[in-house]
C-alpha cells in the first residue's frame, strides 16, 4: 500500500506538491482569511438597543457612527500618529546600530550585537511594559535621574506610550535594516569614495536609496505592531488606542458589531500602508 | 512578474469575499437567546458528591487562599473539607464578569447588581435552591429576595455582602483631609492635585458623578443615579469631562491602583477598602486613608450565582454555603472591607466593631448607598423610557476618556 502511494506520488509531482501544501494553505485560508471574513461580516450587523442581542441585519450604521462621532476620529488619529512617531524614532535609532553591525563591526562583535538586539525578545512583553511602568512612576528611576537637573519625567501619558513602544519594537527595525545594509557591496561604497563622494554624500546618494526598502520593511513591523496594541496604552497611560475601544466594545458593552467595524479600520490602514510599501520595494527586502 | 503578483492579490481578495459571503449565509438565523425567566425546577434538587474542583469568577479579595497574605485564608479549609479544589479568575469589572460567565467555562461568580440582572436575563445563570445552602437562613433579611438576586420569586443567588466605594487619599499630600467627592469632582478642588487624581475606569463611574450632582445641584432632580435622563446624564458626563483634565490615570485593575498609590502617581481617588488595606500594608507606601464622603457613595451588594453550564454544580453549592458561613463570611468581609451577609459573622470578626463600622445591619446607612445596577432606558418612574441605557453609558465613557 505504502509502496503504491509512493509510486503514485513519484509519478504525479503535482499531487505531491498539493498534499504538501494543503495543510499550511488550508490553515492560512481558514484561520487568517476566514477570520477576516467573519470580521467584515460582523461589522455589518447591529445591536438591538433594547435586548442587547445581535441582530443579523446588514447595514453600514456602524461605519456611519464611527465616521460621525468625533471621539473615534480623534482616537484613530492618535493611534496613527503615535504609530508613525514610533516608526520614525525606531528608524533613526536603528540605522546607526544596523550600519555598525553590517559594515564596521568584526564578525565576533557582530554576532554579539545580533544576540544583544534579539535578547529583549526573550523576555515577556508584560514584564517589559511593567518595568517601564516602574521606571516612569513618580518615585521611579527616571524622575530620580532627572531631579538633579530640575527636570521631571513624562509621567504616564502619550509620551510614555511612545517611549515604551519605541523600546518594544526596536529589534523589529534593526534586523531588516541590518539585513538590507549587509546586502550593499562594500565596493559600491568604495566607488563612491573614489569618485569624490564625501561620507555624507555617499550616505545620502548611495546607502540611503539602497537601504530604503529595508527601512520600509522594518517600518511595516513597528507601524502595524503599534497600531494593533492595546495593552501598553492601558498600562502606562489612560489614553485610548483603536484596540482599547475595540476591547471596551467587546468586553464591556458587548457591542461586537461596532467593535468589528472599528477593527476593520487598522486593517484598511495597513492595506494602504502595504500597497505603498510594495511600491517602495519593501517586499523584496523582507 | 507584476501581473502575476496582481493575480495573487485579486485571488486573495476574491477568496476573502467568498468566505465572507459563506459566513453571512451560515449566520442567517441561529438563536442564542437564553430562556430568561426560569423556574425553581431548573435548580439543583439534591446535593451530590463534590466533583473535585470548582472554577470561580470573583472580585479581588473574595477568594483568598493565603497566597496574598498567609493570615488571609478561607479557601484551604474548604478544599480540605470538601475535596473541591478552588480555581479563581479575578474579574476587574462587572462587564468582564458577564463576558467571562458567557464563555461557560466557570461554575459560578460573585456578581454585583449591575451584572446579576444581565446574567439572569441572558440565561447564563441557574436558579439557586436555597434549601441546599444551610447557612442561607442566617443571612440578613434585608439582603434576601431583592430585585438583583430574585426574579419572579425565584432565587438566583446567595447574598455575599455589601459595601460602598470609598475615597482614598495620600495623607502626606492631600491636606486638609477631604470629606466630600468634591475633592475629585469639583474642577477647582481637583485641580489642586492635577495629574494625580484617579477614577474607576468603567462606565458605571458616571453614577459617581451623578451622585455628587444629586447633592450639589438639586435642581437637576436626580433621584436614582442609575436612572438618568438626557439633562441629568449630560450634566454628569460634562462634569467627568472636566475631571478628565485632572486625571493622572484611570484604574480598573486593582493592582494598577495599588501601584499608583504606592508609587505616588495617584494621590486621591475612588477605591475599594481592600485596595486601601493593601496599600497600608506596604511599608514603602506613603500613608493613605479611605473615607466615606458626606454625599454617600455608590456601592455594591454582591451575589454568588451558579452558571447554567456549571460542570461542578455540587462543589459550587458547597462553595456558596461555605462563603456565607459565619467564619468565612466574617473573614472575607473584614479583608475586603464590606458588611457581611451572615448575621452571625458579626460576632466572629477580628475587629469586634467591624459590623458597626461597616453598618452591617444599619438599613438607614445603606439607604444612602446607591448599589450598582445596570442602567436601562426604562426610568422606573413617570419619566417613562427616556433614560440612558448602558450602551449610551459606554459610548459616553469612551468620549469622556477621549
Amino acid at each position: 500500500m505504502g509502496r503504491r502511494l509512493t509510486g503514485f506520488l513519484w509519478r504525479h509531482p503535482r499531487a505531491q506538491l498539493g498534499l504538501l501544501l494543503s495543510g499550511p494553505v488550508g490553515w492560512l485560508v481558514i484561520a487568517y482569511l476566514g477570520s477576516l471574513a467573519v470580521l467584515f461580516v460582523a461589522s455589518l450587523w447591529q445591536l438591538d438597543d433594547f435586548s442587547g442581542e445581535i441582530v443579523h441585519d446588514y447595514g453600514l450604521q456602524n461605519f456611519q457612527e464611527l465616521w460621525e462621532t468625533p471621539v473615534y476620529r480623534t482616537i484613530v488619529g492618535r493611534t496613527v500618529a503615535i504609530a508613525a512617531a514610533v516608526t520614525v524614532t525606531d528608524a533613526i535609532l536603528a540605522f546607526p546600530i544596523a550600519f555598525y553591525m553590517a559594515k564596521v563591526a568584526t564578525p565576533r562583535v557582530r554576532a554579539l550585537l545580533v544576540v544583544a538586539v534579539l535578547m529583549p525578545l526573550w523576555s515577556s512583553y508584560l514584564v517589559k511594559v511593567y518595568s517601564w511602568r516602574i521606571m516612569l512612576q513618580e518615585s521611579g528611576i527616571v524622575n530620580w535621574l532627572l531631579e538633579p537637573f530640575g527636570l521631571h519625567g513624562p509621567g504616564f501619558g502619550n509620551v510614555a506610550t511612545w517611549l515604551v513602544f519605541s523600546y518594544l519594537w526596536l529589534p523589529f527595525m534593526v534586523l531588516p535594516i541590518y539585513a538590507g545594509l549587509e546586502r550593499i557591496p562594500d565596493s559600491v561604497l568604495d566607488a563612491s569614495g573614489d569618485l569624490g563622494g564625501k561620507p555624507w554624500m555617499t550616505f545620502r546618494r548611495v546607502i540611503l536609496p539602497l537601504a530604503l526598502p529595508a527601512v520600509v520593511a522594518g517600518s511595516i513591523f513597528t507601524f502595524s505592531l503599534t497600531l494593533g496594541d492595546y495593552i501598553t496604552p492601558q498600562l502606562v497611560s489612560s489614553t485610548q488606542f483603536i484596540g482599547n475601544v475595540v476591547y471596551a466594545n467587546v468586553g464591556i458593552a458587548n457591542n461586537l458589531p461596532l467593535a468589528a467595524a472599528f477593527a476593520t479600520v487598522p486593517v484598511a490602514i495597513m492595506i494602504v500602508y502595504l500597497l505603498i510599501a510594495r511600491r517602495l520595494g519593501a517586499f523584496e527586502s523582507l | 512578474m507584476k501581473t502575476g503578483q496582481w493575480r495573487w492579490w485579486t485571488a486573495l481578495a476574491a477568496l476573502t469575499l467568498a468566505l465572507a459571503a459563506l459566513t453571512a449565509a451560515g449566520c442567517g438565523d441561529d438563536d442564542d437567546g437564553g430562556d430568561g425567566g426560569g423556574d425553581e425546577s431548573a435548580a439543583l434538587q439534591k446535593l451530590g458528591k463534590g466533583e473535585g474542583e470548582v472554577n470561580l469568577i470573583a472580585w479581588a479579595g473574595y477568594v483568598e487562599d493565603g497566597s496574598t497574605d498567609p493570615n488571609v485564608d478561607w479557601v484551604s479549609d474548604f478544599e480540605k473539607e470538601t475535596g473541591c479544589k478552588v480555581n479563581t479568575k479575578i474579574g476587574n469589572t462587572s462587564d468582564e464578569m458577564v463576558t467571562l460567565m458567557r464563555t461557560g467555562s466557570y461554575d459560578g461568580v460573585s456578581a454585583s447588581g449591575d451584572a446579576t440582572r444581565r446574567l439572569i436575563a441572558g440565561g447564563d445563570v441557574d436558579p439557586v435552591n436555597v434549601d441546599l445552602v444551610p447557612n442561607y437562613k442566617d443571612i440578613f433579611p434585608a439582603l434576601k429576595n431583592q430585585p438583583w438576586n430574585t426574579v419572579d420569586d425565584v432565587n438566583y443567588g446567595i447574598p455575599h455582602g455589601r459595601g460602598a466605594n470609598l475615597l482614598m487619599y495620600n495623607k502626606d499630600v492631600v491636606k486638609p483631609a477631604p470629606d466630600s467627592w468634591g475633592a475629585v469632582l469639583d474642577p477647582a478642588e481637583a485641580a489642586k492635585y492635577k495629574g494625580k487624581v484617579t477614577a474607576y475606569d468603567n462606565p458605571i463611574y458616571i453614577a459617581d458623578a451623578a451622585l455628587y450632582l444629586k447633592a450639589t445641584q438639586p435642581d437637576l432632580g436626580i433621584d436614582n443615579v442609575y436612572e438618568l435622563d438626557d439633562k441629568q446624564f449630560n450634566a454628569a458626563v460634562d462634569l467627568l469631562k472636566e475631571q478628565r483634565d485632572n486625571i493622572g490615570e484611570y484604574w480598573s485593575d486593582y493592582t494598577k491602583e495599588q501601584a499608583a498609590f504606592t508609587g505616588g502617581d495617584s494621590v486621591i481617588g475612588t477605591t475599594w477598602q481592600v485596595i486601601a488595606n493593601l496599600v497600608q500594608a506596604d511599608k514603602k507606601s506613603p500613608p493613605v486613608e479611605a473615607i466615606l464622603p458626606k454625599e454617600g457613595a455608590t456601592g455594591w451588594s454582591d451575589t454568588w450565582m451558579i452558571s447554567s453550564e456549571a460542570e461542578h454544580p455540587n462543589c459550587m453549592y458547597e462553595w456558596m454555603n461555605h462563603i456565607v458561613s459565619p467564619k468565612a463570611n466574617a473573614a472575607v468581609a473584614e479583608w475586603f472591607g464590606e458588611a457581611p451577609a451572615n448575621e452571625k459573622s458579626c460576632a466572629l470578626t477580628a475587629n469586634k466593631d467591624h459590623c458597626d463600622i461597616f453598618h452591617a445591619d444599619d438599613e438607614q446607612f445603606f439607604d444612602q448607598v446607591a448599589y450598582w445596577q445596570t442602567p436601562t432606558s426604562d426610568c422606573g418612574d413617570d419619566r417613562g423610557s427616556t433614560c440612558k441605557d448602558y450602551s449610551e453609558w459606554v459610548k459616553a465613557w469612551t468620549e469622556i476618556k477621549g
